[in-house]
């Protein structure tokens, strides 16, 4: 997350597209007059979509600009939060947890299967352009770890396989239903109701 | 604080003793009053509280964990300790953390012996590491050609980020990243665009960012401190001059509340290093055309031939930006004796009225300046005239509910002001009440006006001088307790030449009519006392005398130079630019042969069988307290008496500009140094250039 990081091909210039303004203006108008600033977050995020997913520095001067702000103080909320990429990432942004409970549960093997399939590892971009890995801290779905996001999805309760399939889906351009891919649909026990078996809610369900 | 009110009192307990302290003040604040020393990084009094460098923990009773004290705000019943065991051991772990990081390089390091966290370890370090990982290294930053960094050593107590964005008014440096990864940085890489950038190296409680010019000089207790005063502009800012032999190492700031806090401008402080290069250290007398190296009598003797049997009256003398008021004393007295009183120090401020003293100092003082309400700039930049009056503006402009509008140059001061125009025609629409910034006035309590030298050195001085005592009285600029005239002198000299009265009488000349005299006859012997800022090539056909300490623009035409003192090899009076009369001190001896300059003149005037009346220095200042009795009184600052001035007419159609186009530049000694040169080269030359390739 440093400056040496940044040093990529960086365009010219950068200006939101007139759909995106409307929404700035939406952002912009949840704050208090004089506050804009407040809408910083929002607007990088904005420009980072618009944007193949990272955020050249014109982007942020852009933001800046808008929000009057002082440059300097959208680079230092750019460079915290590590939703914000500051360098281009593949078409599929993979990020692994590997915080502890998903350590637990093997995020290792999972890391290890991402590497081969995408041929790349973290930090890095695939040759082909269609991942960029990345090692994130807890995602909060510990319930479902291991997991991993992929854009904007959460991908749970992973296998070495699933992992695979998964790529090779996004690969071919398929897509694959987020959320656990084993048989849950949430964070329900696995092999059903270990608990309050008995009562009223037997006599309703199953 | 000008809320505070002696009911408005809290009762607090520190360390067993009872304390009362005004409302809203911090523990930490709470336990100075009573002489108790917190040991701080990120705290600085000026500026925002960050409370990120935990080093200031002190005990609160009921509370679970230690308390930051200097985010802390003292309030009814706290009982705090500062001296237990616990807070020791506390602050003992938050030194423990900050030094893991650090790198071990005091002896190599230019803060080493005047170092916050080097006194600050001697107290709370261990005297062993238990960190065995590995330290962290971060990559210098690039700040311009002043401030040289080494970021490693950087305990991130974001003085720096605080100083830039609430005094100097340029966010540019920030955090990036964050954890272990946060740095300090401009992001993108470019120098820091202050002229009170210089500061930072104080702030700077570690050596992260060091004086450039400085780097491996000298170490700090191997140098001789003098206290004195500034005159590289008309503030007369407090410094201190930290001399090693005979050679200045370096200018730092001293505390002076009504002036200048504790901030110097860039040029006050990296400018010294003109001081060792271009100097007159012995006479020089022309012969067969050419200056060849004299001794005193010599160049004395050739004066003494020239003026023989030549009309007194003839005789003219011109005074510099940087003259102090003890030689001019001296040379008015002399061409006093000689019959002339053809002599000026106001240069192309022909307007300025020597008889009016309101007229051309700052009358509302520069701590005057917060408790004003509005204020209107004619034809001056503060933000290069004066850079750390333009501080104290914007310290007025944050703290609310002040207005500034400008009429002159549209520059960036800092602060939002709104720009009225360029020229006269804006400042006729103020004097006649219209435009809405004249509603602003109009409404103002204590509205202040500040007219900058750009208005005045021009044909129409006089008039604009005249128009703007209109509107300050039109706007009840003066009343009672109160007065909004300013004028901001640039040069040193200025207020206390004309306290002096170094300015023509009726009937003689003054700077255009001696210019204008040599040129075509009139005036055969032209003394100039450390004047260089004029078009001297009028001068060629005239017997010059030069006495000064640079070789500038004054010697190439001179015929007998007589080389004196800089600022800082004399001790002098100057009077800043609110009429503050003050002593400097003489820190280093002047080079060579060179002399105190008010002896110089007193030597000269034996040697023309005109001696003056003084044999040293009190007896000068005596004279000086006879000719105008606020000689008599130093380092204060009296009311002058409102009077009439300035010359009722029409103005020329022509915009106020700035008299200053190169902030690093302005007179011999900031010429002739090389850190201005390159101080020029980034930010003037090529403005916004960044790197220019000579930082390595």
């Amino acid at each position: 997350m440093n400056e040496q990081n940044t040093i990529v091909e960086q365009p010219t210039s950068f200006a939101f597209t007139l759909e995106n303004m409307e929404r700035v203006k939406n952002h912009i108008a949840k704050y208090p007059d004089g506050k804009q600033a407040s809408a910083c977050m929002p607007l990088l995020d904005l420009a980072q979509r618009q944007h193949d997913g990272w955020l050249p520095r014109a982007a942020m001067d852009h933001v800046a600009e808008v929000l009057d702000m002082p440059p300097i103080r959208v680079y230092e909320v750019a460079t915290f939060y590590t939703m914000y990429n500051l360098k281009p990432v593949g078409r599929h942004h993979v990020q692994v947890c590997t915080s502890l409970p998903c350590w637990l549960r093997g995020s290792d093997e999972i890391v290890k299967r991402c590497n081969e399939v995408t041929g790349t590892e973290f930090g890095k971009t695939s040759n082909d352009g269609q991942f960029t890995m990345t090692e994130t801290e807890c995602l909060g779905a510990c319930v479902n770890a291991p997991m991993m996001q992929i854009g904007d999805d959460f991908y749970e309760d992973l296998t070495p396989d699933d992992v695979e399939r998964i790529l090779n889906a996004l690969k071919n351009g398929e897509t694959i239903k987020p959320g656990p891919q084993n048989t849950r649909h949430g964070s329900e026990p696995v092999g059903g109701l270990t608990t309050l078996t008995q009562g009223a809610a037997k006599g309703e369900g199953s | 604080m000008r809320l505070s009110e002696s009911n408005n009192m809290t009762k607090l307990t520190i360390d067993g003793q009872e304390v009362e302290v005004e409302a809203g003040v911090s523990v930490l604040q709470a336990c100075e009053s009573i002489g108790i020393e917190i040991p701080r990084f990120c705290y600085h009094e000026r500026l925002s509280i960050a409370g990120n460098c935990r080093m200031c923990l002190v005990e609160m009773e009921r509370a679970p964990k230690p308390i930051a004290s200097c985010a802390m705000p003292a309030s009814e019943g706290m009982v705090i300790t500062t001296n237990s065991p616990k807070v020791r051991r506390m602050r003992q772990s938050v030194m423990e953390f900050l030094l893991i990081n650090h790198p071990l390089d005091c002896p190599i390091c230019d803060q080493g012996g005047e170092c916050d966290l080097q006194d600050q370890s001697i107290g709370y370090g261990f005297d062993k590491s238990r960190y065995t990982e590995e330290k962290r290294i971060v990559e210098d930053k690039y700040m311009g050609p002043l401030i040289k960094t080494s970021m490693t050593r950087c305990i991130q107590c974001t003085r720096c980020i605080r100083f830039a964005r609430e005094i100097a008014g340029i966010p540019d440096i920030g955090t990036i990243g964050r954890g272990e990864h946060l740095e300090i940085g401009t992001y993108v890489e470019k120098a820091l665009t202050s002229e009170l950038s210089g500061n930072l190296v104080d702030i700077c409680p570690v050596g992260a960012l060091n004086s450039a010019p400085y780097s491996n000089k000298a170490r700090s207790w191997e140098m001789r401190n003098t206290e004195s005063i500034d005159v590289m502009d008309a503030l007369g800012s407090a410094i201190r001059i930290d001399s090693r032999g005979n050679e200045i190492l370096r200018i730092q700031p001293r505390l002076n509340e009504d002036v200048n806090e504790e901030w110097i401008s860039d040029k006050t402080r990296y400018a010294c290093d003109g001081l060792n290069k271009r100097r007159l250290d012995q006479p020089y007398v022309k012969r067969d055309g050419k200056l060849q190296p004299a001794t005193w009598p010599e160049a004395f003797d050739a004066i003494a031939k020239q003026l023989e049997g030549k009309d007194g009256s003839k005789i003219a003398a011109l005074a510099g930006d940087q003259a102090d008021v003890e030689s001019m004393t001296a040379l008015k007295d002399l061409m006093g004796s000689l019959g002339s009183q053809n002599m000026d120090c106001r240069g192309e401020g022909w307007a300025l009225d020597a008889a009016q003293r309101a007229s051309y100092i700052f009358n509302t003082t520069i701590a005057g300046i917060e408790q004003a309400d509005a204020c209107l700039l004619v034809g001056t930049n503060p933000r290069i005239e004066a850079p750390v009056l333009n501080a104290r503006i914007r310290k007025r402009y944050l703290m609310g509910g002040f207005s500034v509008a400008a009429i002159g140059p549209n520059v960036d001061l800092t602060y939002k002001h709104q720009n009225l125009g360029a020229g006269p025609q804006s400042l006729h629409e103020i004097a006649e009440g219209h435009g809405e910034f004249a509603q602003v006035l109009e409404n103002a309590e204590r509205p202040m006006l500040i007219i900058g030298m750009g208005a005045i050195e021009r044909g129409d001085g006089a008039q604009v001088l005249s128009l703007a005592r209109l509107i300050a009285e039109r706007y009840g600029m003066v009343v009672d307790g109160w007065n909004g005239f300013n004028v901001l002198q640039t040069a040193a000299a200025r207020v206390g030449g004309l306290d002096v009265g170094f300015v023509p009488q009726q009937g003689s000349l003054g700077h255009g009519g001696i210019v204008a005299g040599a040129a075509n006859g009139d005036i055969h012997t032209v003394y100039l006392l450390a004047c260089d800022d004029f078009d001297s090539a009028a001068l060629e056909n005239t017997f010059v005398i030069y006495q000064g300490h640079h070789g500038d623009r004054g010697a190439h035409v001179a015929d007998v130079i007589l080389p004196g003192a800089a600022y800082t090899e004399k001790t002098a009076t100057y009077v800043n630019t609110e009429g503050r009369v003050q002593l400097s001190s003489r820190a280093v001896f002047p080079p060579g042969d060179a002399r105190e300059d008010w002896t110089i003149i007193r030597a000269l005037s034996d040697v023309l069988g005109k001696r003056l009346g003084y044999d040293s220095a009190p007896q000068l200042r005596s004279r000086m307290a006879e000719i105008n009795p606020v000689f008599a009184a130093y380092d204060t600052v009296s009311p002058a008496a409102w009077g009439t001035f300035g010359e009722s007419g029409n103005l020329v159609d022509l915009p106020f500009t700035s008299n200053i186009e190169n902030f690093y530049m302005t007179d011999p000694i900031s010429r002739a140094s090389q850190t201005m040169a390159e101080c020029s080269d980034v930010f003037v030359t090529q403005t916004h250039g960044g790197k220019t390739g000579t930082n390595g």
